[in-house]
């Protein structure tokens, strides 16, 4: 199964972006192969509309989890239809490595 | 005048198809008019009929008043006659609508998840795989803090004694302590108009 994770850098100790469209990073972890890819956000200094881009950026990836900080009001009727599932997690402080290793739990 | 806008309907999931075709046509010059149906119809055909639930209970679901679940349900019922009688294509498609799902917060880890698909029975956790979570409300939250908010103080018309205004309580149902009259909003014309006439 594939999650994507917001993420502010592109590295493992970087943090839990708290924004979903406008997120540095996007990194599609598999959890079955262990794999992880990180993609740069193209909408990251998008004026409208970054939502939705970057739904369709994820859902291009087949991932069934999203974990970030906060989803916008355009996304979550968006990804309901699309049967994605969103994790909120309120931690700013939170590395990916960490959310890596309860994902792996 | 305007009319009203339409409430948003909720719908839980789409449909798994688009629309239903027919086949064995026996003359050529059917009409190839389509009918469209709405998702919100759809979802009222689904919870009324394949469900088996009141409308009641029907309309809960689909947060709008009872009375406009029945005229969305007629309205599916009127339009699948059509396209049966007729030999016409169903698609279905539109309406006023919103996709909603459940939200769980996870008392572990301290995060919050939703379920997308329904007919799939959450068991843990998405994200630390404890089953220490819970359904959370938003609405119980959002009325605490407007229950903050609310600064206002009832007046007595007739002693003018104050008390601080309870949040969802009208002001005339509480009694004042003194004269046992119904009380009024303090500020408001009403209780100013009250005051002049010598109460």
């Amino acid at each position: 199964m594939k999650v994507a994770i917001t993420s502010t850098g592109n590295s493992l100790d970087s943090t839990l972006d708290q924004r979903f469209g406008r997120c540095g990073f996007f990194i599609i972890y598999d959890t079955d192969a262990k794999g992880m890819e990180f993609i740069p956000n193209p909408n990251k200094d998008a004026q409208e509309g970054a939502g939705p881009a970057s739904v369709q950026l994820v859902a291009s990836r087949n991932v069934q989890k999203i974990i970030s900080g906060e989803f916008g009001i355009k996304i979550k009727s968006l990804l309901d239809s699309l049967k994605i599932q969103m994790v909120v997690l309120k931690e700013p402080e939170k590395t990916i490595g960490e959310i890596i290793e309860l994902l792996n739990k | 005048m305007s009319p009203r806008p339409k409430r948003l309907r909720k719908i839980s999931n789409p449909p798994i198809i688009s629309g239903f075709k027919p086949y064995g046509k026996k003359k050529t010059d059917i009409n190839t008019e389509s009918v469209f149906l709405h998702y919100e119809e759809y979802e009222a055909l689904r919870l009324c009929d394949y469900e088996m639930l009141n409308h009641h209970k029907a309309s809960v679901i689909m947060d709008v008043s009872r009375p406009t679940l029945t005229r969305i349900y007629a309205r599916a019922r009127q339009k699948i006659a059509e396209a049966l009688v007729k030999g016409s294509q169903i698609i279905i498609e539109g309406g006023k609508i919103y996709f909603d799902s459940e939200w769980f917060s996870c008392k572990n880890c301290g995060c919050f998840f939703n379920n997308p698909d329904k007919q799939v029975v959450i068991k843990e956790c998405p994200l630390c795989k404890s089953n220490n979570f819970s359904s959370y409300e938003q609405n119980t939250f959002e009325t605490e803090e407007s229950m903050i908010r609310c600064n206002d103080i009832c007046v007595c018309p007739a002693c003018g004694h104050e008390q601080p205004h309870q949040f969802g309580r009208p002001c005339n149902d509480e009694i004042c302590p003194k004269c046992s009259k119904g009380m009024v909003r303090k500020g408001t014309p009403h209780s100013r108009s009250r005051n002049r006439r010598g109460y």
